[in-house]
């Protein structure tokens, strides 16, 4: 998956750094004149997207946790959040603008949506699947129940429950482009140029800046994941 | 001095035709090592898991030291009592040390003392401290993750120790060295330990005295010599038959125990 990344990201460099200087040209013009904005579109976009998956985050393994025990609750939890993200996110901005009209707040809404569910079952899983022997051995030697969900429970859970924030994360970042139609900002204002005035070194731009935002995430992410669950393979 | 005793305890599972504990009276002695033998369903494990109020029973009194287990905080009633279970449950996540300090840790050991213990709880269950401290439970064979699981029970030196069936999955070369360890450990501290099992020789050897449980009844509970010269019914007789070489051993003047 790792070599994945890196290929991707060379093969783009490489597209980048053809011989062709007049290819190039455009771009270094583009970075020249508007570097500033750049980084603006760039950081809004990080911005959107931290701020979905944050709360998604909330949303997810708070419903999650809450409800695993419960076979209604989880049920019926699960499958509002599946309905709502069936809805397409572009749909449901336009749906939002009549009620929360346009800009950051409504694209949080759709990307949320968007993000809480992968987070939500990941977490419902990786309660359930909790070894009922280690919970017991736990409670055995006498840690309070708050002291086993944040001891024993939690830290057990995380690798699935990180999986899901993963895949959420790695959603909303590509989603998030479309975030741009309803004046939110991000790197999909580049996209959109790009192709309302056929300039395809906005398109480029916009679209490679979101690939690499998406692979690098994702990259960081492993890295992390590796990091935290050492054990698993010392 | 009585460690502990049941009076007239009883315990039924819903959706169970009968009971787990059926009026079951007990009194142990301070020093004893009480095995307690039956097949599955028999109520053993359902008995110990009443002492340290895993299961609280539907009816009944049970006393841990003159002091009925229902008054104390059942958190702190744990922390005081080692427990020990087949699937051992050491944490995957934790090092050999931090399992270990399990309790330690619950209780605000500082680091100095905890590091000590959990050297000396490892040197006794025969692993050296250095090798295994910083291994994780995967880095583990079976027997040497019972071996942690002892360790960890018995690091608060509590003054009764469950343990439930602790060597039920571990091969036959290492149940033997690990019960040979557990016995000796046992005789050295003069603690009082239950020991749930479904193995007869495990019993026979390492109980001072024996419980036998059929249906959520105790039907004897006896010196290991008594229940072979004495059985108390077709059922402990019946049991004891299905294993001679117990019998043989301890007819002929119990010189195993």
């Amino acid at each position: 998956m790792l070599r994945s990344y890196k290929v991707n990201a060379a093969l783009f460099f490489l597209f980048l750094y053809r011989e062709e200087s007049v290819v190039m040209d455009v771009f270094f013009e583009y970075f020249e004149a508007h570097g500033q904005d750049y980084i603006g579109l760039l950081l809004g976009h990080i911005r959107i997207s931290l701020l979905s998956v944050l709360i998604a985050l909330l949303i997810g393994t708070g419903i999650g946790i809450l409800v695993y025990k419960h076979p209604i609750a989880r049920a019926v939890s699960e499958r509002a959040f599946g309905i709502l993200r069936i809805i397409p996110s572009l749909a449901v901005l336009i749906i939002l603008i009549p009620i929360m009209g346009t800009g950051v707040k409504p694209s949080v809404v759709a990307l949320v949506i968007l993000a809480v569910p992968p987070i939500l079952i990941n977490t419902v899983q990786a309660f359930q699947g909790l070894p009922q022997s280690m919970i017991e051995a736990a409670t055995g030697m006498g840690m309070s129940p708050l002291q086993t969900f944040f001891k024993v429970k939690l830290p057990l859970a995380f690798p699935l429950m990180y999986a899901g924030i993963r895949t959420a994360a790695i959603e909303v970042i590509a989603s998030a482009t479309l975030a741009s139609y309803i004046g939110a900002g991000g790197l999909g204002d580049l996209i959109f140029t790009g192709l309302a005035l056929l300039r395809y070194h906005l398109l480029i731009i916009g679209g490679g800046s979101v690939a690499i935002l998406s692979l690098l995430t994702g990259f960081v992410l492993d890295r992390i994941f590796r990091r935290m669950t050492r054990y698993q393979r010392a | 001095m009585t460690a502990v005793e049941l009076k007239n305890v009883n315990k039924q599972f819903p959706g169970m035709s009968y009971k787990a504990l059926d009026n079951v009276s007990v009194t142990i002695e301070e020093g004893e090592f009480i095995t307690i033998l039956g097949s599955s369903g028999c109520g053993k494990t359902t008995l110990i898991k009443t002492i340290n109020r895993l299961y609280e029973p539907d009816s009944g009194d049970i006393f841990l030291y003159g002091k009925n287990i229902r008054d104390t905080n059942p958190v702190e009633l744990r922390r005081s009592i080692g427990y020990v279970i087949q699937q051992i449950g050491l944490f995957p996540h934790m090092t050999v040390r931090d399992n270990i300090a399990t309790i330690p840790k619950l209780l605000k050991w500082d680091k100095a003392k905890t590091d000590e213990q959990v050297d000396r709880l490892l040197s006794l269950v025969q692993l050296d401290p250095a090798e295994f401290r910083n291994r994780y439970p995967s880095q583990l064979s079976g027997g040497q993750q019972q071996r942690i699981g002892l360790a960890r029970a018995l690091i608060a030196d509590p003054k009764v120790m469950l343990l439930d069936e602790p060597f039920g999955a571990i091969d036959a070369i290492n149940r033997e060295k690990l019960q040979n360890e557990l016995k000796k450990i046992h005789a050295e501290s003069h603690k009082t330990y239950l020991f749930v099992t479904h193995d007869i020789r495990e019993a026979f050897k390492l109980g001072t005295k024996i419980i036998i449980m059929n249906q959520g009844k105790i039907l004897q509970y006896a010196t290991a010599q008594e229940i072979i010269c004495k059985p108390a019914d077709r059922f402990v007789k019946e049991l004891i038959q299905t294993t001679t070489d117990v019998s043989k051993d301890y007819v002929s003047g119990g010189e195993g125990i």
